[in-house]
C-alpha cells in the first residue's frame, strides 16, 4: 500500500493545512515508508483475526446519568481568542 | 396532488432522535433546552486536551428500549467511532458517533397511512452519537463579521435512524414521523418536541417510473422543522424532479434546504469534501459490549406499544378504531382511559367522555390528564351514577366542570344540592321511562284505577335525580305518559 501526492495534497486540505511543495514530497516519503512497515503484517495469515480497534479488554466503564456542576460561562469562554456576551465569537460562517 | 401520476416518489428518512437523558452522553453536564449560554459545558464537552469521555449507561439503555420497539437485531458488540469535519459547533473537530458496527440494524415499523393502508418500513440502523453545539447566524446580536457559538447542546445523547428508502409518498413520511414520535413518547426515552429540535428529520427522494423498481438520482432535504414542513419539502421536491425528469432533464444528486417562509427547497452551498468525514474507531471508547440476557430483560420491561395497545381497545373494549386511535394517541390519555374503563360496564361511554371532556378541559386548561382534579376514579363514579339514571347528562356535565374545579366527589356534590333543578322535559322524559318500563306492575294497578301507586312513582323519579327534578313538572309528565300508555290498551 501507498499513497500519491494527490493524496497527501487532499489529506492535507481536509486537514486545513498547507504545505510547501518540498513538505508535501516529504511527507508523501515519510507516509509511504510508514506504509511500508505496516505491510509487513501482510507476511502473516490474518484472515481468521478481527480487526483489533481496542487493545484493552472487557467492558467499558458506564456512569449513571446523574449531572454535576458544569463550567461557568466565564470560565468555558476564558481561553476563547473572542467572546461576545456569553458566546463564542468566530470567523462568520455561511449557511449551515 | 400531482398531475405527474406516471413517477412515484421513493423516500428514505434520517431521524435524530434527542434522549431526554438528565445528564449528557459523555459527560456529566446537564443536558436540558433553554439553559443560559455556555452554562452547561466542561473540559470533554468542550473538547479541551486530555479530557476522556465516559459513556451514560442510560443512553444505552434508551437506545436498546427503541431497538426492541423497531424489531431491530441489537449487535452484541458496537463500536463508537469519530466522523471527522471542521465547524464552529463541534470543538473537538469530530463527532462521537459509531459508524461501521451501529447499535443496531434491520428493524421494521410498519406505518397505517390515511388511507387505512399499511406500509412496512424498513429500518437499516440505528446509533448512538452525541449532538454538536448551537451556531448563530442572523440574530440581532451578531455581528457582521461573526457567527456566535452556544455549546450548552454539545454532547447531549442522539439516537440517529435510519430507514431504507421504503416510503412513497410525502404522507407517508409525515405519517412515520408522526408514528415515531407516539412511539419515543411511549418509550419515555425523547419527549418529541420537533419545535425545540427533539427530534429532526432529514429526508432523501427520489422518483422513478411507477411500477418500476431501479432507484433514480436522489436529492437529500434538510432543515424541516415540523411533520407538516417534511411532507411540503417532499411535495416539492416530488414536483420539481417530475418536470425535470418530464423536460428530459437530469436531477442532481445535491442538498436541498427547505426554506418555509417561502415553501420552496433551494440548493445548499455545497461543502468541499462534505462526504469525506475519515471515520475511525474512537480510541477513548471502549466497545459497548452488550450481553443476550441483558436485552431479554429490557425486552420485559417495554411498555405495551401504541399500536398494540389500538388493537386491544378495539377487541377488549370493543371501540371503534377511531376511539382507539384518539385514546392511545398518548399514553397518559391511554392511562387515564384504562383507569375509568376498568371501574365502569359501558366502554364507548368512557371513551365519548375521555375524548371529550376530559381532552377538552386538557386543552382548556393547558394540563396534562394525569394534572387534572378530575381523577379517573371521580370520572367512574360519575358515570356510574349516570348509567344508573341518578342523574342525566346535563347535570353530569355541571358535575364534572365542578369536580374539575373543586376535586371533590360527584356524589358530595350532589348530597350538597349546590346543583341546579332539572326543568327540562327531554331528560325528565327519559327518566320517568326508564323508571316506568322498571315498574310494570305498578304501572297496570294505576292503569287499572289504582290512582294511589302515581305517588311512589314519582318518588321513584325524584330519587333518580337525586332531588333535583322539578316535582311540577314531574307529576304533569308521569301523567301525560301514563295516560299515553292507557290509550294504547
Ligand atoms: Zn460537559
Amino acid at each position: 500500500m501507498s499513497v500519491t501526492l494527490a493524496e497527501v495534497e487532499r489529506i492535507a486540505a481536509l486537514a486545513k493545512l498547507s504545505f510547501s511543495d518540498e513538505e508535501k514530497a516529504q511527507f508523501t516519503e515519510q507516509f509511504n515508508q510508514i506504509l511500508a512497515y505496516v505491510d509487513k503484517l501482510d507476511e502473516l495469515d490474518l484472515s481468521a483475526v478481527a480487526p483489533t480497534s481496542h487493545v484493552l479488554a472487557g467492558p467499558p466503564l458506564l456512569r449513571d446519568d446523574e449531572y454535576r456542576p458544569s463550567l461557568t460561562p466565564d470560565e468555558a469562554l476564558a481561553n476563547a481568542p473572542r467572546r461576545n456576551k456569553n458566546l463564542f465569537s468566530v470567523p462568520k460562517v455561511i449557511g449551515g | 396532488m400531482s398531475n405527474h401520476i406516471e413517477y412515484e416518489p421513493v423516500i428514505g428518512l434520517e431521524v435524530h432522535i434527542q434522549l431526554s437523558t438528565v445528564s449528557k452522553i459523555f459527560c456529566g453536564c446537564r443536558a436540558r433546552f433553554g439553559s443560559e449560554a455556555n452554562a452547561q459545558v466542561c473540559p470533554v464537552c468542550l473538547g479541551l486536551p486530555g479530557a476522556l469521555p465516559v459513556l451514560n449507561r442510560k443512553a444505552v439503555d434508551y437506545a436498546a428500549r427503541l431497538a426492541l420497539a423497531t424489531g431491530c437485531e441489537i449487535n452484541p458488540r458496537s463500536v463508537f467511532a469519530r466522523k471527522n469535519y471542521f465547524y464552529p459547533d463541534l470543538p473537538k473537530g469530530y463527532q462521537i458517533s459509531q459508524f461501521e458496527q451501529p447499535f443496531c440494524e434491520n428493524g421494521m415499523i410498519t406505518v397505517e397511512t390515511a388511507s387505512g393502508g399499511k406500509r412496512p418500513v424498513r429500518i437499516r440502523r440505528i446509533h448512538l452519537e452525541e449532538d454538536a453545539g448551537k451556531s448563530m447566524h442572523q440574530e440581532a446580536y451578531v455581528g457582521d463579521d461573526e457567527s456566535l457559538v452556544d455549546l450548552n447542546r454539545c454532547g447531549v445523547p442522539l439516537l440517529e435512524l435510519v430507514t431504507e428508502p421504503d416510503l412513497t409518498a410525502p404522507e407517508e413520511a409525515a405519517a412515520f414521523l408522526a408514528y415515531l414520535r407516539q412511539l419515543v413518547r411511549y418509550l419515555e426515552i425523547c419527549d418529541g418536541n420537533m419545535e425545540e429540535g427533539s427530534l429532526r428529520c432529514d429526508a432523501n427522494i427520489s422518483v422513478r417510473v411507477r411500477g418500476t423498481f431501479g432507484l433514480g438520482t436522489k436529492t437529500e432535504l434538510k432543515n424541516m422543522n415540523s411533520f407538516r414542513h417534511v411532507e411540503r419539502a417532499l411535495a416539492f421536491e416530488y414536483e420539481r424532479q417530475c418536470a425535470l425528469l418530464t423536460a428530459g432533464q437530469a436531477v442532481q444528486q445535491e442538498t436541498l434546504l427547505w426554506d418555509a417562509n417561502r415553501n420552496i427547497a433551494t440548493p445548499m452551498r455545497s461543502k468541499e469534501f462534505a462526504h469525506d468525514y475519515r471515520y475511525f474507531p474512537e480510541p477513548d471508547l471502549l466497545p459497548v459490549e452488550i450481553e443476550t440476557n441483558w436485552i431479554e430483560a429490557q425486552r420485559r420491561d417495554l411498555p405495551e406499544l401504541p399500536q398494540a395497545k389500538k388493537v386491544r381497545y378495539q377487541e377488549a373494549f370493543f371501540l371503534p378504531a377511531y376511539d382507539a386511535a384518539v385514546l392511545t394517541e398518548d399514553a397518559d390519555v391511554a392511562h387515564y382511559y384504562e383507569q375509568v374503563a376498568d371501574r365502569v360496564d359501558d366502554k364507548k361511554l368512557a371513551s365519548n367522555w375521555v375524548m371529550g371532556e376530559v381532552l377538552r378541559a386538557c386543552k382548556e386548561r393547558g394540563e396534562g390528564v394525569t394534572d387534572l382534579k378530575m381523577t379517573p376514579a371521580l370520572l367512574a363514579d360519575l358515570l356510574g351514577m349516570l348509567t344508573r339514571s341518578e342523574i342525566n347528562s346535563g347535570m353530569a356535565k355541571q358535575i364534572f366542570e365542578q369536580v374539575l374545579q373543586t376535586g371533590k366527589s360527584p356524589h358530595d356534590l350532589v348530597a350538597e344540592g349546590g346543583l341546579s333543578q332539572i326543568d327540562d322535559h327531554d331528560s325528565l322524559q327519559s327518566v320517568i321511562q326508564t323508571v316506568l318500563q322498571a315498574q310494570q306492575k305498578d304501572v297496570s294497578a294505576y292503569l287499572q284505577g289504582n290512582e294511589k301507586v302515581l305517588g311512589f312513582l314519582m318518588g321513584l323519579v325524584m330519587k333518580a335525580t337525586s332531588g333535583r327534578a322539578n316535582p311540577r313538572t314531574v307529576t304533569s309528565l308521569l301523567r301525560e305518559e301514563l295516560a299515553q300508555l292507557k290509550n294504547r290498551l
